[in-house]
């Protein structure tokens, strides 16, 4: 009996994601039976794609060739480090949406539940394939099939026109960097016609094309990751998919880019060439900042965490763009400390974000309201939800003791200790890139307070939140299960730590794993303990046990007695919602300060009218700068084109007849 | 590392900065008070009203939730931790290696969330503000805070505070023109951070402009106390941090009970001097409008930046 491999093991996953679809499809209107039984067993399959991602990162790189697909083409498959660590975080994320997901979906939304079943699976099914493809087809194959079933996806609420809109505009732009994916593709296989990773690997191009490739490649996977300009889709697809959607979407389908640019980075190009670093790092760093600065302004809470996404999309090509800067001077243990940093942010951002996109999804349920505006104090009615947010909060925040501060130490760590980039420039733009690295962190948490705050905190803005209820069992153990993602990332980072060690390995040679398990089980030190050192099991249990001694000395020696009463409010005796501040005035002093970055509009009122109203509305500035030009462009291309059409089939046939000529002329 | 010295005086540290807090917050007052020309209120004054808190019930809002009652605990668990992390008497701590130079910054941001998300709870208008403007001072004084803390950190190569004294220390006497920019950023951060004239104005209640009050405005009895005492430890675990940055010498460095005593001195002396000259920048500012706020913080911002480029530049 052969050994049952980790890489047969994914296929199993694959086929079995794609069983439960089709079974999906067998009981397209039983949602009690979609919902109950379909989607957990799901979650489990999930659970046991982590465990052989886990396995497989310490394992070695394993390769099978399918007899699937066109004649004489088969599909060729591996699993490397990298490969087992993206499936081991959509693993996790997979599980925590397929369990959230069971009791989430109800009857009359959309989509039949047992046809979203099948294309929700089909779209994980779709992301494991392509993580172990060691073929451009393969891989193409699978990243149209994910593009697809994620439009559809996205489009659940179909009958709303706004939702067909947003769908059509990521399946638009998902095809533009589609494009770019294959003339990269062209260009890597360097003229042999063969298309296998393997080939590719082997060839060695020249600085112009290689060059072209990569930039290709960022231009491909840049656009499904949501990199500045083409992020645009991100804001529109996100409030209009269902929330467990927007959770995989943001958790997982944004970092099949991550993987991607990986991928062909460090793994099928030879050369790495130091500029490309330097401009991967001015993009993720203005995508970053941004992301961040746009996500202030937002009323729309999905909205608001779409561009949240954007900006830790942006942090984590930071620490790719770095890290391909020192490969490209040979710096490899630094290389490995940035992009540990990037992978650790692939799964953090992974974790709270979804976490907070489910939270969002309870809301929407329990009060059918997505402006901020009209939502607030809903930690009272549904306190589950509220924790479970608030844990996901911090972690965006990026606060210690939770995963995002862990990659934000780390990438702020490779900066620290870049003097000596034989580059004098670099090494004077260095520390204004940690500088901006630093305030989109605290920028981030400004956004964070204003998201949690709004929605969960301070009095309902409108009657109807009273009545909210709080999640369901299913929808509760999706949370527990990513709120316990989110508290080990944020703990145990050395054990994290010791699986990103083989992947670094791969793509850069070298690995900080071993630095870090030299100094035992908790303290994280990835240089050397004397220079830098965090050990955020130690930082939670001191804090609290000062909080516990706090409480119980102040018990101890004073007493415990509360009186309840109205809120004091400065001896205001008439306070009301209304008078809380409004996700518009939170935004205000970001508006302020970072005016450029919108396009605004306001309306003022005038002294004389009766009812003044006061608007203001805020856009992304690339639809006017870019989305909207091109748009006209090809419209008036179009209306030109237009004219040759008459709708006669004697004046088509004569342009046929002179296309001939021509063609005949030219070949002679 | 572990020995006994080493977490007798960590527990020492803790000790004197829980029980100093309140003094230096009175001293300031006081000197304040002598240089504006008023009668100052005692020195203990602080103690007087902490104990005056305690003793009081605690009157909580009808539709609070657990996270408003918690906050206050969190906070001070924050402040404490952040000032056993902060080398004041001793460079042998067993708590130094917990968090560094970036996670100590990560944890006043943590108070910071949690004290404003406490503000927004009550869902009254002074409180939204509050936190809005907390919040607003804390996105900008926060990488400014972790500029300074890199301007040194480039310096003596590493993270750990307590590594950063140690090296700085066993310099020769001179003006590192890095740390000269970051010093003057971190007094502005300080300014900012702790609540002073021009940013903020401690003495004063009730003003559209408060910023530290709005937050506290709906805390009662000892919630309040914890919060007061909170922000005392704020004010110390500063002073400290720039007295580790910038004048480190006098912090003992053997695991000796005169060193520590001789430390003790000499932090009494700095923070003494420095709580004096506090008084002096308070009185000689004026309370800036909050529309100006961004500009002196952004201004900070940019001086830390300055200096470590200024290190890039001259190496020093």
């Amino acid at each position: 009996v052969p050994e049952l491999m980790s890489l047969d093991f994914v296929l199993i996953v694959v086929a079995a994601w794609l069983l439960i679809g089709a079974c999906g499809l067998l009981v397209l209107r039983r949602t009690t039976f979609v919902a109950r039984c379909l989607f957990p067993l799901g979650a489990l399959i999930g659970v046991m794609l982590a465990v052989n991602g886990l396995i497989a990162c310490f394992g070695t790189p394993e390769v099978a060739i399918l007899p699937l697909g066109m004649p004489g083409l088969p599909f060729h498959l591996r699993l490397d480090g990298l490969s087992s660590y993206f499936l081991f975080v959509l693993g996790v994320v997979s599980t925590g949406v397929s369990l959230f997901s069971a009791g989430y979906f109800r009857k009359g939304e959309g989509t039949p539940p047992g046809l979203l079943c099948l294309q929700y699976h089909v779209c994980l099914a779709s992301m494991a394939l392509l993580l172990v493809a060691d073929d451009a087809y393969v891989f193409m194959v699978a990243w149209e099939t994910m593009t697809l079933s994620a439009t559809l996806l996205v489009t659940a609420n179909h009958r709303v026109p706004e939702v067909r809109r947003a769908g059509y505009l990521y399946l638009l732009i998902s095809h533009i960097g589609a494009l770019a994916l294959l003339l990269c593709f062209g260009l890597l296989q360097a003229n042999t016609g063969d298309y296998t990773f393997a080939n590719m690997r082997l060839q060695h191009l020249d600085h112009f094309w290689a060059s072209t490739a990569f930039f290709l490649a960022l231009a491909g996977f840049g656009a499904k990751a949501g990199l500045l300009p083409l992020h645009i889709w991100l804001p529109e697809a996100h409030p209009a998919a269902p929330s467990p959607i927007s959770a995989l979407l943001s958790a997982f389908v944004l970092k099949t880019g991550v993987y991607g640019i990986l991928r062909v980075t460090f793994d099928l190009l030879d050369l790495q060439i130091w500029w490309w670093g330097g401009f991967t790092l001015a993009l993720g760093l203005a995508t970053a900042l941004f992301g961040v600065v746009l996500c202030a302004v937002q009323t729309d809470m999905k909205r608001l965490l779409a561009y949240s996404s954007i900006e830790n999309i942006g942090l984590i090509f930071v620490g790719i763009g770095l890290a391909i800067l020192f490969r490209a001077y040979g710096m490899a243990s630094l290389a490995a400390l940035a992009l540990t940093a990037a992978l650790y942010h692939v799964a953090s951002h992974g974790a709270f974000k979804s976490l907070l996109f489910l939270g969002t999804g309870t809301v929407l349920h329990a009060t059918g309201e997505r402006n901020l505006g009209r939502l607030g104090g809903l930690m009272r009615f549904m306190p589950w939800t509220g924790w479970a947010a608030l844990v996901g909060m911090l972690a965006a925040a990026g606060l210690p003791p939770f995963g995002g501060f862990v990659s934000e130490w780390l990438l702020l760590q490779s900066f620290l200790f870049t003097p000596g980039l034989p580059n004098s420039f670099l090494n004077m733009l260095i520390p204004i890139v940690a500088a901006v690295i630093a305030l989109v962190g605290a920028l981030a948490g400004y956004v964070m307070v204003k998201f949690f705050g709004i929605i969960f905190l301070g009095q309902p803005r409108e009657r109807k939140l009273y009545d909210a209820h709080d999640a369901g069992l299913w929808e509760r153990a999706g949370f527990a299960w990513l709120v316990s993602a989110c508290l080990f990332l944020g703990l145990f980072p050395v054990q994290m730590i010791s699986m990103l060690g083989p992947v670094t390995q791969v793509l850069v040679g070298e690995g900080i794993s071993k630095t870090v398990a030299r100094n035992g089980w908790f303290l994280l030190a990835p240089v050397a303990p004397e220079r830098a050192g965090y050990t955020p099991a130690l930082f939670m249990l001191v804090l609290l046990v000062f909080c516990l001694l706090a409480y119980l000395l102040v018990r101890f020696w004073y007493h415990g007695k509360v009186r309840r009463a109205v809120p004091w409010a400065c001896g205001y005796p008439f306070p009301n919602a209304r008078m809380q501040d409004t996700a518009e005035g939170f935004g205000q002093p970001i508006r302020e300060i970072f005016g450029p970055f919108f396009r605004m509009t306001r309306e003022l009122p005038s002294p004389f009218d009766v009812a003044p109203r006061y608007k203001v509305t805020v856009e992304d500035p690339f639809w006017g700068l870019v989305y909207r030009p091109i748009a006209a462009l090809s419209e008036r291309i179009a209306r030109v084109v237009g004219l040759l059409q008459h709708g006669r089939i004697a004046i088509y046939l004569l342009y046929s007849f002179l296309t001939l000529l021509v063609l005949l002329l030219v070949v002679n | 590392m572990m020995t006994f010295f080493g977490i007798f005086s960590q527990f020492l540290e803790i000790l004197v900065a829980l029980v100093a807090a309140p003094l230096l917050t009175g001293w300031v007052t006081q000197c304040r008070a002598w240089m504006q020309n008023k009668r100052a209120p005692s020195l203990w004054q602080p103690y007087r009203t902490l104990h005056k808190l305690f003793h009081k019930e605690s009157v909580l809002v009808e539709h609070a939730t657990p996270l408003f009652r918690t906050a206050p605990y969190i906070v001070f668990g924050c402040m404490t931790l952040a000032s056993g992390i902060v080398p004041t008497l001793s460079t042998q701590l067993p708590l130094s290696p917990t968090a560094d130079a970036i996670a100590l910054v990560g944890l006043l941001a943590l108070a910071r969330v949690f004290i404003s998300l406490a503000a927004m709870d009550i869902g009254t208008a002074f409180g939204t503000m509050g936190a809005r403007r907390e919040m607003l001072v804390g996105f900008l004084a926060e990488p400014a805070l972790l500029m300074v803390l890199f301007c040194s950190s480039l310096i003596t190569k590493s993270t750990l505070l307590t590594s950063i004294v140690d090296n700085l220390m066993h310099r020769e006497l001179a003006i590192y023109p890095s740390l000269a920019f970051a010093g003057v950023a971190f007094t502005m951060v300080s300014l900012a951070e702790n609540a002073r004239i021009p940013v903020d104005n401690p003495t004063t209640h009730l003003e559209l402009t408060m910023i530290h009050e709005a937050l506290t405005l709906e805390y009662s009895g000892r919630h309040l106390a914890l919060l007061e005492w909170a922000a005392s430890l704020k004010l110390f675990a500063y002073s400290c941090i720039g007295i580790a940055l910038f004048l480190p010498w006098g912090i003992a460095e053997a695991n000796h009970p005169f060193a520590l005593l001789g430390a003790l001195f000499f932090l009494a002396l700095k923070l003494t001097i420095g709580g004096a000259a506090l008084a002096l920048i308070e009185t000689c500012s004026a309370k800036m409008r909050i529309f100006r706020v961004p500009e002196f913080l952004m201004t900070a911002f940019l001086l830390a930046v300055i200096g470590m480029l200024v290190h890039f530049l001259l190496g020093a």
